[in-house]
Order: C-alpha cells, then sequence, then structure tokens
C-alpha cells in the first residue's frame, strides 16, 4: 500500500486514493466546527482554542463571508482556507459581473468543491485539507441553504451538520435533537452541539448568525449569555429528573 | 455631448451627469445613469464610451467589493482612485478605456473628496471639476461662483446654474440630469433635472 500514495493522481489496487483520506485525517485533527439551518436563520460555530495569550485574537477570523449573503466556516488546513476563500470571494464578484446578478449557495458550494477535486486530479499538487460548511440565503427565493464540501471534491446540503474534531459525537447530538427552529433557538441547538465536545465559554467558542439582513458576529458576552441560558436549562432538566426518583 | 461634473462642499461632495445615451442622432433614453455607486460610500460619475463606460465602471466596482471582502475594510477614496488610474494606464497601449471619471468620497478620517481621472489615466484631486463640451460652460461657472465650504444649498444652486448656462449655451444640450451626493450618511441619489419624461 505504501507505493501508492505518493502520487495522488494513481488509484490504489483496492480502489483508495490515499492522498485524499489521508487530507480526511488532515480535517479529523482540525477545530470542530458545526453548522445548523433553521427557517429564517443559519448558525455558524466554531471551535476556538483559548490557549493564546499574547496571539491578538480579532486577526484570527474562523467564519468568514464571501459575500454579502454567504458565508464559510471550515475545519482543517487553515493556510488552505485562505487560498479556497480567496478563490472563492473573487468567483462571487467574478459572477456578479458577468451575470449581474448574486451567486447562490449551491452554486459557490459547487465551485469551491470543484476546485477541491481538481486538486485530487492533477499532477504534482495535494488535495486541499479543509472541509467546508457554507452558508447562505438564496438571493431570489429566501430559501436558507447549508452546504458542506470535503477534500475529495464532494458536496451535499444539510439541515445540519458537523466536522473537524469529534464530528461524530456532535452529528449524533444533532442527530438526536434536531428540530426546525428560528430565530434564537437555532442559535441555542448549534452551540449546544458543540458544547458537546468544547469547553463551555465564550471565549472558547466563535459564533455567526447569518439571516436576511447578513451575517452578524456574536461577541464573547453574547455567547456567554446564551451559555449560561443552556446550562441553566440542563440542569433544570437534571433536576426536573432526579425530583420523581426522590418521591417514591 | 456628455457632461459630467463634481464639486466638493462642506463634509459632503455632490457629482452631476448628463442622463442622454445618444447614437450619432438618435436619442436612446434621457434616464440613463451614469453616476455609480461604487460602494457605500463613493460615488463615480463616468462619460465616454457607453460601452468602455459600463465594462469599466463595472469591473471597478466589483474589485472594490473584492478589496472589502478580503481585508474586511474598505477603500479609501484616494486608493480607489488610483487604483482606477492604475487600471486606465495599463490598458492604455494596449487597448484603452474611453472613459473620462468623476470620483467622489467620503471618508471618516478625511472628510469629502473629489478626484478627476481622465481617459488617458491622468489622475488629479480636485474641489470641482468637469468633462465633456458641458465643461466649457461648467468650470467657467465654478470658476466664479465657487467657494470652499459651500452648503448643500448652495452647492446645489451653483449646480443648478451650470446646468442652465449648458442647456442655454450648448447647441445639443442634454435634456436631463442627474445629482448624486456622497456625505458622512453615504451616497446616494440627491435628485433630477428634468425637461422631458421618459
Amino acid at each position: 500500500m505504501a507505493r501508492y500514495d505518493r502520487a495522488i493522481t494513481v488509484f490504489s489496487p483496492d480502489g483508495h486514493l490515499f492522498q485524499v483520506e489521508y487530507a480526511l485525517e488532515a480535517v479529523r485533527k482540525g477545530n470542530a466546527a458545526v453548522g445548523v439551518r433553521g427557517t429564517d436563520t443559519i448558525v455558524l460555530g466554531v471551535e476556538k482554542k483559548s490557549t493564546v495569550k499574547l496571539q491578538d485574537s480579532r486577526s484570527v477570523r474562523k467564519i468568514v463571508s464571501l459575500d454579502d449573503h454567504i458565508a464559510l466556516a471550515c475545519a482543517g488546513l487553515k493556510a488552505d482556507a485562505r487560498v479556497l476563500i480567496n478563490r472563492a470571494r473573487i468567483e462571487c464578484q467574478s459572477h456578479r459581473l458577468t451575470v449581474e446578478d448574486p451567486v447562490t449557495v449551491e452554486y459557490i458550494t459547487r465551485y469551491i468543491a470543484g476546485l477541491q477535486q481538481k486538486y485530487t486530479q492533477s499532477g504534482g499538487v495535494r488535495p486541499f485539507g479543509l472541509s467546508t460548511l457554507i452558508v447562505g440565503f438564496d438571493p431570489y427565493t429566501g430559501v436558507p441553504s447549508l452546504y458542506q464540501t470535503d477534500p475529495s471534491g464532494t458536496f451535499s446540503a444539510w439541515k445540519a451538520n458537523a466536522t473537524g474534531r469529534n464530528s461524530n459525537s456532535m452529528r449524533e447530538f444533532l442527530e438526536k435533537n434536531y428540530k426546525e427552529t428560528s430565530g434564537q433557538e437555532t442559535i441555542k441547538l448549534a452551540i449546544r452541539a458543540l458544547l458537546e465536545v468544547v469547553e463551555s465559554g465564550g471565549k472558547n467558542i466563535e459564533v455567526a448568525v447569518m439571516t436576511k439582513e447578513g451575517l452578524r458576529q456574536l461577541d464573547e458576552a453574547e455567547i456567554d449569555a446564551i451559555v449560561a441560558e443552556i446550562e441553566a436549562e440542563k440542569a433544570a432538566a437534571e433536576a426536573a429528573k432526579k425530583a420523581p426518583a426522590k418521591e417514591t | 455631448m456628455e457632461c459630467v461634473f463634481g464639486m466638493v462642499g462642506k463634509g459632503f461632495a455632490l457629482v452631476v451627469a448628463d442622463s442622454s445615451a445618444v447614437n450619432s442622432i438618435l436619442v436612446h433614453k434621457s434616464n440613463e445613469d451614469k453616476i455609480m455607486v461604487l460602494d457605500s460610500h463613493k460615488l463615480m460619475g463616468a462619460s465616454g464610451e457607453a460601452g468602455d463606460r459600463a465594462q469599466f465602471t463595472e469591473y471597478v466596482q466589483k474589485n472594490v467589493a473584492l478589496y472589502q471582502y478580503r481585508n474586511g475594510i474598505p477603500l479609501t477614496t484616494k486608493a480607489a482612485a488610483n487604483f482606477m488610474r492604475g487600471e486606465l494606464a495599463t490598458a492604455l497601449r494596449k487597448n484603452p478605456y474611453m472613459v473620462n471619471i468623476v470620483l467622489a468620497g467620503y471618508d471618516q478620517e478625511t472628510g469629502p473628496s473629489l478626484y478627476f481621472i481622465d481617459y488617458i489615466a491622468t489622475l488629479h484631486k480636485v474641489d470641482k471639476t468637469a468633462f465633456g463640451y458641458g465643461s466649457y460652460f461648467a468650470l467657467s461657472m465654478m470658476d466664479r461662483h465657487y467657494h470652499p465650504n459651500m452648503t448643500v444649498d448652495e452647492a446645489l444652486e451653483l449646480a443648478d446654474q451650470c446646468i442652465d448656462e449648458i442647456r442655454s449655451r450648448l447647441v445639443v444640450a442634454p435634456q436631463n440630469f442627474v445629482i448624486k451626493i456622497v456625505d458622512q450618511d453615504g451616497a446616494r441619489e440627491h435628485s433630477w433635472r428634468r425637461t422631458t419624461r421618459d
């Protein structure tokens, strides 16, 4: 098997593209990211490593906007992300220039996924080591969408999804607890999913909310308030569970 | 017979452009908007070859937007003017854009500013300027009546005087004009001066 993971244009005898699979490993080591789609809101949440004291946190934005109505969060190699995000931003403007219309979420997702796929089928290059979560509202129909791409270049739409570290736990949580939500409830669901795998607290999470008006980054105080609400709800649920048991 | 002119006042800049789209002796339309809102605080009045005007101004607008997404902050008016001038200069010796531009902008730190950019990539920062045959009359009126720190009403009065001169003295004067203003609150359409309805 070792001879089939040098140039990524080569399949292994049992049909694997090892470089692509190694790229997926890199994604699994990246920070946790979650996306939840509501009826009028889409929320992106990303884990923030809080160990760096001297770093200016404002220069590390993990949730970026590609256009007025599209935002992206990713897990994996951040340097690769910079390149992909730059190309996507150019494509958003180029689309506006040539057809005088903003991109749809599906269009830009297809573009990014296409770019990721190209790098799995070219000589001398390696795949991008990141999976992206792309959110936005369709500029014509106003329908909210959440898409995910991965290093192999596949993409699909989701009601809620997670990627990066411990994404399986988060996805399990979302599968159990997902329901159609709107506004604040969507934000809470996203943060609850993230808190399954991330240390609690506003300084460990970065959250951004996309509405028809645009993207809004929540500041630490807001996140702390919502986290406190969630913990209170959890405590109340625990207490409710214990109380009947005591009576019998 | 296109005409674009502009001036800087106290805390604002004004750009006035005619709104005729002409092909030889035919007037296609007289409500063509030639002043593009480049971003929230910039106005770009353009005159010249119709195709080049649309292509170049839209190209600049999308690049200004791209800069903002990449860097998180908008371009200053000076930077946008220099970018435009650079693009015109690069294309000049190959495939020139026949567009003359009046760029007006408002920046938080430096206030309102006005730039003259002509089709051979000349760039000047100015207080008042004009392009086209109408400039003969507009510049003369502004030389006589312009003073620094005018109020919006004073500037509009001067703009009206220029438009009146153009209408009465230019042989094929444009029928309608559009006035746009940019100040601390942003760039927006101010009013029209019409002689015909389209």
